[in-house]
């Protein structure tokens, strides 16, 4: 008997199917042109830095470190930077005022609606409020602004002289004038409130991941739900309430128009924060851009990039941290 | 798969989730509500505080008392407990007053300013200070409707082929891609205004297309990254059958991986035109203003709703504000139906 040999065919068969990976043309094609698509984003961002840095290295290379550390905007003759003194220290300062207090205001909210949505109630009525939340996320900023002036400042101007007859005796919330419209105080309260949704999302979002077993594992020990909740979620959730506090805290740096509509810009840095006189670098940009003439524009531009290059590197942060609380989880 | 998740499913028991309300008896909940209520009064009449929201401040102060104090009589645990849930539910209440405060405020005050002739008219004859029922916001509203198209035929095509970068073709700069539209997400709405601004109005004018242009930067980021999730979602088995049936990976693409996951395609699109319709710095650098109704896009300004509110409100006399209100009130409006369109078709995403 003779044993057939399987892997050497003895008869002549169609030539054997060559199997590979490599890809067809069309395919190559395919890959390339995707590829070139997503490089938009790359060159988009490279162009905005690029022009910025082009039109404001002028006023960079006329006053140097000065144009972050003085704060003085007087545009001279309007037509070249000699004789004019362009800086946004003022500007500068503001900014970070008002986001960080936007900030302090928030965070007890944010905690706040991210547990209750995550761990107070039931799935329905979580998903409708969730829907709300986002909602409230896509109010334009000028309607916030809006209503932050027209609403909301009469009531914190009142709130605002409250702080300052009894805790006047620290400087922060010290007065010269009487006069507690248009402060960076009430600023900070409609930033606050747009922040929330946003930071909210993140959170909520991290708190929703909280290993389901250590829970249980509070409440076996006879604790209650704010001991599971401090004991485990609280912790857990640590690096991703700070990533999305950093994202709000981003968007409230680049905020234009909310605080255009409800701040009084003045050029010298001030620390006041229930005075009615503040700064900030969008808001110095959109409010001056109408009258101003080649320097100044120079000027606007330079302030744009230092406001860019801020936002970067808050965002950057964020996005680092949140990554890494998402890896932690895996 | 994990351990855990095994035992689940061969026991067939879900783990329990103790924080999900039970059906408690009303009477426990009730009893620190009514004893808010009366604290509340007290303190209203005894301090200082005044109008609708000093007597909620007093209440949330009491409520939280109140809840401590019914706990305490079981035991520290649960006054603890008590406390900090009456706490959390006063802070997510807190957070939604002044939205509902917004929401209430724009309908109401939007409201007076809003005739037949509203979405009819332009200002071209009418000044901001003029009497109510004269002019209009159809400059705008088509403006905007413009604007928003321009910059959606260019970010939503560039927004999904950069998730399609990051998804399909795997490329080695998938992370790098996905930082830099993570960080352009963060780029300030003025920032993109200013860099439109430098490079087309400050060489040509004003025009819709560079507000268009300053929009499809912001836009980009929210299409590419709800876009990323919504294609991660189809799952893998539809991309290997496709494969093993001798399709290349453009035909996967095009005819499997993208009809899958269309609805949600559309509702990436959906979000990132709600995110950036409202905007009004960069508006202000390039399409700037105009009271005429106009359907051109180049060459000179092209009104849009937010510009309108914004030149309204720098009017600042009482029927301009009004107008302002009228004017947030479409925008608003506008962007709740873009809303729901997406809420829509995400909907039919899952069926």
């Amino acid at each position: 008997m003779s044993i057939a040999t399987v892997d050497k065919p003895t008869v002549d068969g169609p030539p054997r199917r060559v199997i590979t990976n490599l890809r067809n043309a069309s395919d190559k094609r395919f890959r390339a042109v995707v590829t070139a698509g997503a490089m938009f984003a790359f060159v988009v961002l490279g162009l905005i830095a690029g022009f910025l840095l082009f039109r404001g290295f002028e006023v960079f290379k006329e006053f140097g470190f000065g144009f972050l550390t003085s704060s003085t905007w007087d545009s001279g003759t309007g037509e070249s930077l000699e004789g004019a003194s362009f800086g946004v220290a003022a500007m500068l300062v503001g900014s970070v005022i008002i986001a960080v207090m936007a900030m302090v205001f928030a965070l007890p909210f944010v905690i706040a609606t991210s547990l209750f949505l995550e761990y107070y109630i039931g799935k329905k009525l979580r998903a409708v409020l969730v829907s709300i939340l986002d909602l409230m996320a896509a109010i334009p900023s000028i309607i916030y602004g809006l209503w932050g002036y027209l609403v909301l400042m009469p009531h914190a101007a009142g709130w605002a002289s409250t702080i300052n007859k009894y805790l006047g005796w620290i400087p922060i919330f010290d007065v010269e004038v009487e006069n507690f419209d248009a402060s960076p105080f009430v600023s900070a309260l409609v930033l606050g409130l747009m922040i929330i949704p946003i930071a909210s999302s993140v959170t909520r979002e991290v708190y929703s991941r909280a290993p389901q077993d250590q829970i249980s594992a509070a409440y076996a020990l006879g604790g209650s739900r704010w001991g599971a909740l401090k004991a485990v979620v609280l912790p857990f959730g640590r690096s991703g309430l700070i990533g999305g506090m950093l994202l709000g805290l981003g968007r409230a740096l680049g905020e234009t128009v909310a605080v255009l509509l409800t701040l009084n810009l003045v050029f010298k840095v001030k620390f006041q924060v229930l005075a009615s006189a503040g700064g900030n670098v969008a808001s110095l940009i959109a409010s001056r851009f109408g009258e101003a003439g080649p320097s100044e524009i120079k000027a606007l531009m330079a302030a744009g990039l230092v406001l860019f290059t801020l936002t970067l590197l808050v965002n950057f942060g964020a996005s680092i941290i949140v990554s890494r609380s998402a890896k932690g989880m895996q | 798969m994990s351990t855990s998740q095994k035992v689940d499913q061969i026991s067939g028991v879900l783990p329990r989730k103790p924080w999900v309300n039970k059906s408690q008896s009303f009477r426990n909940n009730a009893k620190p509500v009514v004893a808010a209520f009366l604290g509340a009064t007290i303190l209203v009449l005894l301090t200082g505080l005044a109008g609708a929201l000093g007597f909620y401040l007093a209440f949330v102060l009491s409520f939280v008392v109140a809840s401590f104090v019914q706990g305490m009589r079981h035991d520290k645990v649960k006054g603890i407990d008590k406390m900090m849930t009456a706490l959390v539910v006063a802070g997510f209440a807190m957070a939604f007053i002044p939205w509902a405060s917004i929401l209430f405020t724009v309908f109401q005050r939007g409201a007076s300013a809003i005739y037949f002739g509203y979405f009819t008219h332009d200002m071209s004859y009418t000044a901001a200070d003029d009497e109510l029922g004269m002019g209009g916001l159809s400059h705008a509203l088509v403006g905007s409707m413009l604007i928003l198209l321009l910059a959606s035929v260019i970010a939503i095509p560039f927004g999904i082929v950069t998730a399609l970068y990051i998804t399909e073709v795997k490329g080695k700069l998938s992370g790098l891609v996905r930082v830099i539209v993570q960080s352009m997400s963060g780029v300030p709405s003025i920032v993109a205004g200013l860099f439109i601004y430098s490079v087309i109005v400050a060489n040509f004018s004003f025009s819709g297309l560079a507000g268009a242009l300053a929009l499809a930067i912001l836009m980009l980021p929210t299409v590419a990254r709800t876009s990323e999730e919504v294609l991660k979602l189809v799952p893998d088995d539809l991309r290997t059958s496709s494969y093993a049936l001798g399709a290349s990976q453009m035909a996967t693409t095009f005819r499997i991986v993208l009809p899958t996951a269309r609805s949600g395609l559309v509702t990436a699109s959906m979000l990132g035109l709600a995110r950036v319709a409202g905007e009004t710095a960069p508006l202000i650098l390039t399409a700037y203003y105009s009271a005429v109704y106009s359907l051109k896009i180049t060459g000179q300004p092209l009104a849009s709703l937010p510009m309108y509110i914004f030149q309204n409100f720098s009017t600042g006399t009482d029927t301009a504000l009004t107008r302002a209100w009228g004017g947030a009130a479409v925008l608003l409006s506008f962007i709740f139906i873009i809303f729901i369109f997406a809420r829509l078709a995400g909907k039919g995403a899952r069926k």
